[in-house]
């Protein structure tokens, strides 16, 4: 027994090691909420591509001495807003449009850093997160944005479930679509980069859409969509950080192969969507 | 912001639910609306008939103020787009995701954001509302499922509902009775002059013109062009069927009205 407790308790003898669960956390909990609309709206292209585009943002902020959130935060909001402009009035589609600038941002991003000489270190952490890094100041802004993205999806629920359900409807009733629309991609940016340190730019998009998928087999009703998908979420945090510790694998790669692991399983074995119950059902004829 | 989100509904009693002021829209250099006029009283029951591409769509998402038109006015209440919060749009097949997690209730629920506003979530009255729509288009027994187990006529009728716990005072019904049995139609057609006692405008679009004969105040005979609006028997004449239909109708002199025999939409594609 005290050996379990042990084990369990071990890895916060460290600081660093308490820090990096209270970011899993916040990470585990805040994405996953914004993620379910990134699911429903069928926005996880646009999730990976803002989060690509956030990295010239961040290198340029570890190159001026930034803190490396203001200028993700910066680039996020000004590329969310960019897209949104984009994908209203133009010639070109808008997964195209998205793919253009996303790839260019990211080479830019990646060319700036290839300048540094411990060019392979700092890419990797901004790539693949660097949840060990966390520093007390990091973990505050991450409490700060993710209590306002949380505060901010309960205060708009009604709205934000209008506008991704029926648009028309949100129409007729003179909503203001265009800038609900807005708020929720800036949402996006924000939650992001909350998740750089964590899980990196290469690995957010995970956050948003796995948990919240998985959730979606199991739920019928937004709000517990959310919350089931928060707990998911929070849950393979903390284990994949136990598992960094215990068999020293990288913490970002190690949340997400949690959350894949219970998808998978989830996948296979909800009740009425799960692929089991189908093969059942279509057996029973 | 809030003030954006909370934009209060504007209305002037005195002016007619709807006005329409030489409104024309193009798709593509085709006019799908040609300079149409007209003004609508309250508590009038209108049916909207026309061949298939007449505009009847376009215009009904023209006055929900979804399309923009090319040129022209539209009112509501005397006032244009964004001033008011009353109308309600039940298009003939929602596009919307079937699987989305959300039941019955909530989506009757969301006809009434606006009238709760920001900031604030459905009370106990507004739940009431919802219950009482449900139970006035009978299917109050599905609250709680989720949208996409219910069948496609289950469906329509939701979104019937969805209008009436909006309170709207326009509500406008795109083909709300194709595919239809009978029973489902008369539940809708009960509805309608509930509303209609209650001084709600309605336009339904349809294809049976019989049905428009027999059951609405007024016809309106689209097609592209309004072409005559009016009591029935001022609208379904002779001459004004032939121009809104060419050859597809046929047409029986029958006393001094005039007996439709054939408006069928199926047999369309082999004379074009």
């Amino acid at each position: 027994m005290s050996e379990i407790l042990n084990w369990i308790a071990q890895p916060f003898s460290y600081a660093f090691m308490i820090r990096g669960l209270w970011a899993s956390l916040i990470v585990g909990v805040v994405c996953p909420v914004l993620g379910t609309y990134v699911v429903l709206r069928g926005m996880a292209f646009m999730g990976d591509a803002l989060a690509h585009i956030i990295l010239p943002g961040v290198v340029l902020a570890f190159l001026l001495g930034w803190p490396l959130a203001t200028g993700a935060l910066l680039v996020g909001v000004l590329a969310a807003l960019a897209i949104g402009a984009v994908s209203k009035r133009s010639e070109i589609k808008q997964d195209a449009a998205i793919g253009v600038v996303f790839a260019g941002a990211f080479a830019l991003g990646v060319a700036l850093i290839s300048m540094q000489r411990s060019y392979a270190v700092d890419l990797a952490h901004i790539l693949f997160g660097d949840l060990l890094g966390v520093s007390d100041s990091d973990l505050w802004l991450m409490a700060g944005l993710g209590t306002l993205v949380l505060l901010t999806v309960f205060v708009l629920y009604k709205e934000f479930l209008v506008i991704s359900f029926d648009p028309v409807l949100a129409t007729t009733l003179r909503l203001p679509v265009s800038l609900l629309q807005n708020i929720l991609l800036v949402l996006l940016a924000v939650v992001i980069v909350i998740s750089i340190q964590a899980v990196g730019v290469a690995l957010v998009l995970a956050m948003l859409v796995t948990p919240a998928s998985t959730a979606y087999l199991f739920t019928r009703r937004l709000p517990s969509m959310m919350l089931l998908s928060a707990g998911i979420g929070s849950l393979s945090a903390a284990l994949g950080l136990y598992l960094s510790f215990y068999i020293n694998v990288a913490s970002g790669p190690a949340i997400v192969l949690v959350e894949t692991a219970i998808f998978i399983l989830a996948f296979v074995l909800a009740p009425h969507r799960g692929v089991l119950w189908e093969l059942i059902r279509s057996r029973q004829g | 912001m809030a003030q954006l989100l909370t934009r209060p509904p504007s209305h002037d009693v005195s002016a007619p639910p709807i006005q329409v002021e030489s409104v024309s829209l193009c798709y593509n250099g085709v006019f799908a609306l040609r300079d149409i006029t007209f003004s609508l009283p309250s508590g009038q029951l209108v049916a909207v008939v026309g061949p298939n591409g007449a505009g009847k769509t376009t215009l009904f998402r023209v006055i929900a103020g979804i399309l923009r038109p090319d040129a022209g006015l539209v009112h509501v209440y005397g006032h244009g787009p964004g001033g008011h919060v009353c109308i309600a749009y039940v298009p003939q097949r929602r596009q919307v995701d079937w699987s989305f997690p959300v039941t019955v209730k909530e989506v009757v629920m969301m006809g009434r954001i606006r009238k709760i506003g920001l900031f604030r979530r459905p009370d106990r009255r507004d739940w009431a509302f919802v219950h009482h729509a449900l139970e006035r288009v009978g299917v109050d027994d599905l609250g709680n499922q989720q949208i996409g187990e219910l069948s496609g006529g289950q469906q329509q009728r939701v979104f019937l509902a969805q209008a009436l716990a909006q309170e709207a005072e326009v509500v406008l019904l795109d083909e709300p009775l194709t595919g239809l049995d009978m029973p489902s139609q008369e539940a809708i057609f009960a509805t309608l002059d509930e509303l209609k006692r209650e001084d709600v405008a309605i336009m339904v679009a349809t294809h049976d013109l019989n049905l428009a004969a027999e059951r609405f105040d007024q016809v309106m005979l689209l097609n592209r062009r309004l072409i005559a609006f009016g009591i029935p028997e001022d609208v379904f004449t002779r001459s004004s069927l032939l121009e809104a239909y060419g050859g597809y109708v046929h047409l029986l002199p029958e006393g001094d009205g005039v007996l439709i025999a054939d408006t069928c939409c199926e047999c369309e594609e082999e004379y074009l």
